[in-house]
């Protein structure tokens, strides 16, 4: 995966848990543009352990002085958001691959309607940006629990097609009022957790949505389990997995070489062959189909785990 | 290395030839005697020097006839060159990557020179010299996707990604190996793949899908397609088929070194920046078989190759019928003796 070094050229705190930063190249050349809803990998030596985390770019994708992303601190999680809280300063360097784009506006539609829940907001700050230069209509919807958590409101254009949906307030979103009423070609963008994505899905449905004008993006971080232990086909080792690594996390550790991309459960580049499992796979990703998960012969090792005696992968 | 540019005709008379340089630098597309499908996909990162593999847009000896020859392609037919409305900002994508590409790799060629989104393009063989605005269609004479396409060799598809599949949703196409731009428009991946023989049952398409969607910016990847066209003939189009589809039949034992031409594809493709789309440019390489054969290593192979051949590819790549001919023809040039690795000559 192509990559450069670059430098953090300011830090800001949004809100409590949400710091953006910004990168640039240490000699100032220009970064390669890109489309919104694209993001980066960080790279994070932390210690003995190389941390990768995506984060989707919210700079302007037409300015190619330097990338922005803002990340949430996830005090349960791996350990990536949380270094780069601590221990990312002005002045660092850090490697950052090309943006990659698995969430990208559908440029065919009449209409971009886009529904962020909570730090889901990011991939759209670059695509309003985008949607302004193309002059193509929109309407966002920001939801989040707390106008203290909002961390997205600092991001935002104040502009009357961006609403803001904050339920301690009792301004919950409405999702029925929200794509009731939309012109025929619109097309719906959802990111945020499961359950808001699930939601829009059933709502669309029920208002006879096609199918086609849905998109979608979780959260993209792998979730935690129990730890667990793989065989490895062809060298015959073993590899555990720890209650806050991924499966990739732990064969990268390993040095076992694995092709990765998102590492999101999303482009299906990590996909890896199962040739035995005694046990549950417990699938995360988005990529592989009902049929594939339950037949238990291909996981995912960036997002998925296992429960069981035995699993021994093609590697 | 000045490039002599050749006044030559891809029709009618088909005065094309290539020089002895053009000849040794022909992409002959077989790395071993046999030939079968596989994604044989590798990063189009620079290549030895001279070879088409070098530059990012390779610009050769035919550069000036093959525009010509495609202005009367598109004179004759103008749907040719299609872009579905939401394609223009990859069309502008790709006009930015061509030449910044060719000014940058060819500098006593074309020149590009900007200041904001006011450029200023200079391209020398072609006499073109044009000031407009980038993102602003109306101050290009046509769309930019034509614009910088009626400038560039090869046929160019952008590929539209959404739905994890990828659409033909624009393109210039007129030197194509008998497909119609006019009936894929608008078509994914698998639908226009669908004529292939064999390569679905392989998984190929699925495989290759999936590298694809995840295609990166900066890390352009390349491959190598062939068939076999009677005459050096561009356009063998559909729409066409009747102009050239009867030469076929002009093969005896006397015109097959002279009249039959291998024809290779240089295919690459490439992420665009600002619409996320894939550029599919389709580069066509002709040589005849006389041409082929002064190279002995070249000469040996494709015999062994078009000889064992199975069925259902010749009859898709439509040279079933001068088969017998065209393997008689070059069993004379392979003495049987053993040829070295990869595809450049000894």
């Amino acid at each position: 995966m192509s990559a450069q070094m670059l430098r953090v050229t300011a830090r800001e705190a949004l809100s409590p848990l949400v710091t953006r930063f910004r990168f640039e190249h240490p000699e100032g050349a220009a970064l390669p543009l890109f489309s919104g809803g694209a993001h980066v990998v960080v790279e994070m030596p932390d210690g003995d352990v190389l941390r990768r985390n995506a984060y989707s770019l919210i700079s302007d994708p037409l300015d190619g002085s330097g990338y922005e992303i803002a990340v949430r601190r996830e005090d349960g999680g791996r350990g990536g958001s949380v270094f780069l809280h601590r221990q990312v300063v002005v002045g660092d360097l850090l490697r950052i691959s090309a943006p990659l784009n698995l969430f990208a506006l559908d440029l065919r539609a009449k209409k971009h309607v886009m529904i962020a829940g909570g730090i889901g907001i990011t991939p759209f700050v670059a695509q309003l940006k985008q949607l302004a230069r193309l002059q193509m209509p929109f309407e966002l919807h920001y939801a989040a629990r707390s106008r203290a958590e909002a961390a997205g409101l600092a991001l935002l254009p104040d502009l009357p097609q961006i609403h803001v949906h904050i339920s301690d307030e009792g301004n919950r979103m409405d999702l029925g009022a929200v794509l009731g009423g939309q012109p025929l070609g619109t097309h719906v963008y959802t990111c945020g957790p499961e359950g808001l994505i699930d939601a829009v899905a059933e709502t669309a449905a029920r208002l006879g949505w096609p199918r086609g004008a849905l998109h979608s993006e979780v959260f993209m971080a792998p979730p935690p389990g129990t730890p667990f232990t793989v065989t490895l086909a062809r060298s015959g080792r073993t590899v555990t997995v720890g209650a806050h690594q991924s499966l990739l996390e732990a064969l990268e550790a390993a040095q076992v070489p694995v092709d990765w991309s998102c590492r999101g459960g999303a482009c299906g580049r990590c996909e890896t062959g199962v040739s035995a499992c005694h046990g549950q796979l417990e699938h995360h990703d988005h990529w592989l189909s009902d049929d594939e998960k339950s037949s238990q012969t291909k996981i995912m090792p960036c997002v998925s785990r296992f429960r069981g005696d035995t699993l021994i992968l093609d590697l | 290395m000045t490039l002599q540019f050749h006044d030559e005709t891809f029709r009618d008379d088909y005065t094309f030839h290539n020089s002895p340089e053009g000849i040794r630098r022909f992409p002959f597309p077989f790395d071993q005697d046999s030939y079968m499908y596989s994604v044989n996909l590798e990063p189009h990162a620079g290549g030895r020097a001279g070879s088409p593999f070098e530059k990012r847009f390779d610009v050769d000896e035919h550069y000036v006839a093959e525009m010509r020859d495609r202005e009367i392609t598109l004179r004759d037919d103008p749907l040719r060159c299609q872009s579905l409305p939401h394609m223009e900002l990859a069309g502008w994508d790709f006009l930015e990557l061509v030449m910044v590409s060719k000014s940058e790799d060819y500098p006593d060629l074309f020149e590009l020179h900007r200041d904001g989104d006011r450029w200023h393009w200079i391209n020398r063989p072609l006499g073109i010299e044009q000031r407009f605005t980038f993102l602003d269609a109306t101050t290009l004479p046509c769309g930019p996707l034509e614009y910088i396409t009626r400038q560039t060799q090869g046929d160019h598809a952008l590929l539209d990604q959404r739905e994890g599949n990828l659409w033909m949703d624009a393109g210039m196409i007129t030197s194509q190996a008998d497909w119609s731009l006019d009936f894929d428009i608008g078509m994914n991946f698998f639908e226009w793949h669908a004529p292939v023989p064999k390569a679905n049952e392989m998984g190929v398409f699925q495989r290759a899908l999936k590298f694809l969607l995840n295609l990166q910016q900066g890390a352009p990847t390349r491959r190598l397609n062939w068939t076999m066209t009677v005459n050096p003939r561009l356009d063998t189009s559909p729409e066409n088929y009747h102009k050239w589809g009867p030469e076929k039949r002009t093969i005896t034992p006397a015109t097959v070194g002279s009249k039959q031409y291998l024809r290779v594809e240089l295919q690459t493709l490439w992420r665009l920046p600002r619409s996320n789309a894939i550029a599919f440019p389709i580069r066509c390489y002709l040589c005849s078989l006389e041409d082929i054969v002064t190279v002995p290593k070249w000469g040996r192979r494709l015999h062994r190759v078009l000889r064992d051949l199975p069925d259902e590819l010749a009859e898709y790549k439509g040279f079933a019928v001068n088969r017998p001919v065209i393997v008689d023809y070059l069993e004379q040039f392979d003495d049987g003796a053993e040829t070295s690795p990869g595809i450049f000559p000894d």
